[in-house]
């Protein structure tokens, strides 16, 4: 095995040169780059369709359709194709792929063919999501499924939708195993666990996370398609099944997913405050074992989804309790995070200015996160705009955020070359301004009464908050658009016409991606297999002693 | 060295600090028995508990906000050499920035917990007198059927301060009925009975919508509650029942015990 195909090091910084080289590659990066790209792609359609719904709520009545089939087509879309096109493969995919292995010290995943193999799963899972839009028989039952709707021929291709979400769940969980196993084997000599920078733990974590929970979506989507198409009844009623059955397994599975994004995106944000502040992360031992400590409790929180589902009394209010329990783990986070800045020396690269922002949204989400998790104030906001607003909050704007923060501060070693930094704060606060437009008054129009998932709301046309929401709410969207826009162009011209980077570690980190590989790291990662000495550690800026190269290439490594 | 481990157990003690006052307030805010109401209603309590815990995550945030925001004014980097000097945590100061922390999280969460635990019950908790009237959803119109068998479609016309539990069925997909002035939520299945109650203590109408996705016109899937007076809703049954046949016994005036 050797040349393009091979994962063996050939010494040569850079990237492929040839159109096979990229596309039969087996090189870790360049797959994290296919999963890059995957996910910016989904991000566009799904903003796409999320443009599209928020104009056509700008005011009450029809704006540019009044046709309910086509704007729940673009609902489901925009719900599907974030979380399982964009977020998770960004997160899990992009970030897991490229800078992971490096992190570690390791010359690429354990397994590189499995690897190609998820990122073409992927691929072909956007593809078929993508065949909805032309396809006559369009799904529309929202990226949730609950039968019996999606049990009707109203709902159109049901088959499509659990195609679709099976084959993105193989390419998850090929892709964990593969990460988990790399974490285990493929860290460098010298590495210990606790030597690990935490977007490799949070990473790590949200994998075992997806191994434990993405089979039992899988099934749940499966048994939908048995009930629908060969008339078994696992949740249909009429003939002995039950509809609380897929909304539990459904949900077992996707509250978790909010963790598998939540956990890598504040990895991402771990990294640029340690290195922007060029600070230790606060309490790091206690930080990672809080990383942990969301296996567990991320496994215990689904049943809120279902408070109003008409559950028994004792199970909402048993539920309700666990549910809280994420404060725990979660505030130690953020107080880390925060307390990454105490006494540091912290410099506002583009970078941190995006990673700022997510913070600060993230506190935002986070809090809107408690009310939901109360069954009785539950009963109230259940399914509305208060919900709505809490999660794209906390999912969608931090995690999006972060995820461009990941991508702003990993440019220079994907490209060689810097983005304009003036441009890259000036698209940071456009977004951060038009999301808290979009978002923030939502919130108050949910509090009024307003419901997810509704075309129009001629029933609250006299209500001056509601209306008054969706009118800010649609204006800020046109500043979110612009800045997104704006970014993809940032991105563009610094690929191509970027200033070229002059030092291979641009912001100061202290982590094996920026000290030990080349502007742009070739197959294999480092020139000759890299160890850390004794008290190396990835957050320490004071007196860290430098990586090592091994003399012998071709030795492979091992971790103590 | 005596005196050393004293301290170490009195320091663990007041760990627990936090949690003794919050739950202690909860359980003082909440009566153990509403049985009457006497004008307290579900909603009105709901939005007291509301109002606690937008204040409860507001104070929150901002406090967490206000210090990031100085830290992030406060430690700029100033020269180009220039490192963090985060101290160096003892053993005992990384086990208590976890403990602590987690001891005043878990606080705040009790101490919300208690309060929607008592606004639970008194959701869940259908008063003696209340009126029953039969829900049934469908793609998409709401139907109510009350005691006095008035059938109706999209609206409900109740008496003022006389509670009422909606027995519910979805005849298709998946429902929920969502009363805005009420503040509840509750599921309509198919193969399955759900209820909720409600006490209408303002005259008027109000906005009844769909909170689950039900297919095309799910957005237009929506109804009202009208809120007569005593008087006003005598004549209003009067003037249905002469056009109805005598009542079949689709729903009854339930007791507390009778419901599911």
């Amino acid at each position: 095995m050797s040349g393009f195909m091979g994962h063996e090091p050939d010494g040569k910084p850079g990237q492929p040169k040839t159109v096979k080289e990229w596309v039969f590659t087996l090189d870790h990066k360049v797959i994290g780059v296919w999963y890059l790209i995957g996910a910016i792609a989904s991000f566009i359609v799904a903003g796409l369709a999320a443009s599209a719904m928020r104009i056509e709520l700008g005011s009450v009545g029809p704006d540019i359709t009044d046709n309910g089939d086509i704007y729940n087509l673009w609902l489901t879309m925009h719900g599907a194709v974030m979380i399982l096109g964009f977020q998770i493969p960004a997160l899990l995919g992009f970030v897991a792929n490229w800078a992971v292995p490096i992190m570690v010290g390791g010359k690429d995943m354990a397994f590189p063919r499995v690897n190609a193999m998820s990122v073409w799963l992927l691929w072909s899972g956007i593809l078929l999501a993508l065949m909805n839009l032309v396809i006559p028989d369009s799904y529309n039952g929202m990226w949730t499924g609950y039968p019996p709707y999606s049990l009707t021929d109203a709902v159109g291709n049901t088959a499509l939708y659990s195609s679709v979400v099976i084959i993105l769940g193989m390419s998850s969980v090929f892709g964990a195993v593969n990460l988990a196993c790399t974490v285990a084997f493929m860290r460098c000599k010298g590495m210990g666990w606790f030597q690990m920078p935490l977007t490799v733990w949070c990473v790590f974590t949200a994998n075992v996370i997806q191994l434990i929970f993405v089979p039992v979506l899988a099934a749940s989507v499966l048994l939908l398609s048995l009930d629908k198409y060969l008339g078994f009844g696992f949740y249909n009623p009429e003939v002995g099944g039950d509809v609380l059955l897929y909304q539990n397994l459904f949900w077992f599975y996707s509250h978790p997913a909010v963790y598998v994004i939540l956990l890598p995106f504040m990895g991402i944000l771990f990294e640029i405050f340690a290195t922007s502040a060029r600070n230790d992360v606060f309490n790091y031992k206690a930080t990672v074992w809080s990383v942990i400590a969301f296996i567990p409790v991320s496994s215990d929180v689904w049943v809120h989804h279902a408070y109003v589902a008409g559950l028994p009394d004792w199970l909402r209010l048993l539920q309700t309790f666990t549910t809280l329990l994420i404060s725990l783990p979660f505030g130690l986070l953020m107080l880390s995070l925060t307390g990454t800045m105490y006494r540091g020396a912290i410099r506002y690269t583009g970078p941190m200015w995006w990673a700022v922002a997510a913070f600060f949204m993230l506190i935002i989400g986070a809090l809107t996160g408690i009310p939901n998790a109360l069954s009785a104030v539950d009963y109230g906001i259940s399914d509305s705009y208060v919900i709505m607003s809490h999660f794209h909050y906390v999912m969608a704007v931090s995690g999006g955020m972060a995820i461009f923060a990941g991508v702003f501060y990993w440019f220079p070693k994907l490209t060689g070359r810097m983005c304009n930094e003036m441009m890259t704060k000036l698209t940071a606060a456009g977004f951060f301004i038009g999301m808290n437009l979009v978002m923030g008054p939502l919130y108050f129009a949910g509090i009024e009464g307003m419901p997810r998932r509704y075309m129009d709301y001629q029933m609250f046309a006299d209500n001056a908050t509601i209306t008054s929401a969706h009118h800010w709410s649609t204006i800020g969207l046109y500043i979110t658009f612009v800045s997104a826009l704006l970014m993809i162009v940032v991105w563009l011209h610094g690929a191509i016409a970027g200033e070229k980077a002059t030092s291979a570690n641009p912001w100061g980190s202290q982590s094996l991606e920026f000290t030990a590989t080349a502007i742009i790291p070739g197959q294999g990662n480092f020139p000759t297999p890299v160890s850390v000495p004794e008290g190396w550690h990835p957050y320490n800026y004071i007196d860290n002693p430098a990586p090592v190269f091994e003399p012998h290439p071709g030795h492979t490594g091992g971790h103590h | 060295m005596k005196f050393k481990s004293l301290m170490h157990k009195v320091m663990g003690a007041m760990l627990a600090l936090p949690l003794i006052p919050s739950l202690a307030h909860a359980f003082q805010a909440a009566p153990a028995h509403r049985a009457d109401y006497n004008g307290w209603t579900p909603h009105e309590h709901y939005d007291a508990v509301w109002h606690e815990t937008m204040l409860d995550i507001t104070v929150l945030g901002v406090v967490f906000a206000i210090v990031t925001f100085a830290f992030m004014i406060m430690y700029r980097r100033h020269g180009h050499g220039e490192r963090g000097k985060l101290p160096h945590l003892s053993g005992q100061a990384k086990i208590g920035w976890v403990v602590i922390p987690c001891m005043l999280f878990l606080g705040d969460d009790l101490f919300l917990y208690v309060k929607g635990f008592d606004l639970h019950n008194h959701f869940r908790n259908v008063p003696a007198d209340a009126t029953e009237v039969k829900l049934t959803g469908s793609m998409w119109n709401w139907n109510y059927v009350d005691v006095n068998g008035i059938d109706s479609d999209n609206e409900l016309v109740v008496k003022q301060g006389s509670p009422v539990v909606l027995r519910m069925v979805s005849d298709d997909v998946l429902h929920s009925h969502y009363m805005n002035r009420y503040r509840v939520t509750e599921d309509l299945m198919p193969g399955r009975i759900t209820w909720q109650w409600f006490m209408p203590d303002q005259l008027g109408e109000s906005v009844v919508t769909c909170r689950e996705y039900c297919g095309t016109m799910h957005s237009g899937m929506y109804g009202k509650i009208n809120v007569l007076s005593a008087e006003d809703y005598d004549a209003y049954v009067a003037e249905q029942t002469a056009s109805v046949p005598a009542v079949t016994g689709v729903a009854s005036a339930a007791t507390a015990a009778d419901k599911i």
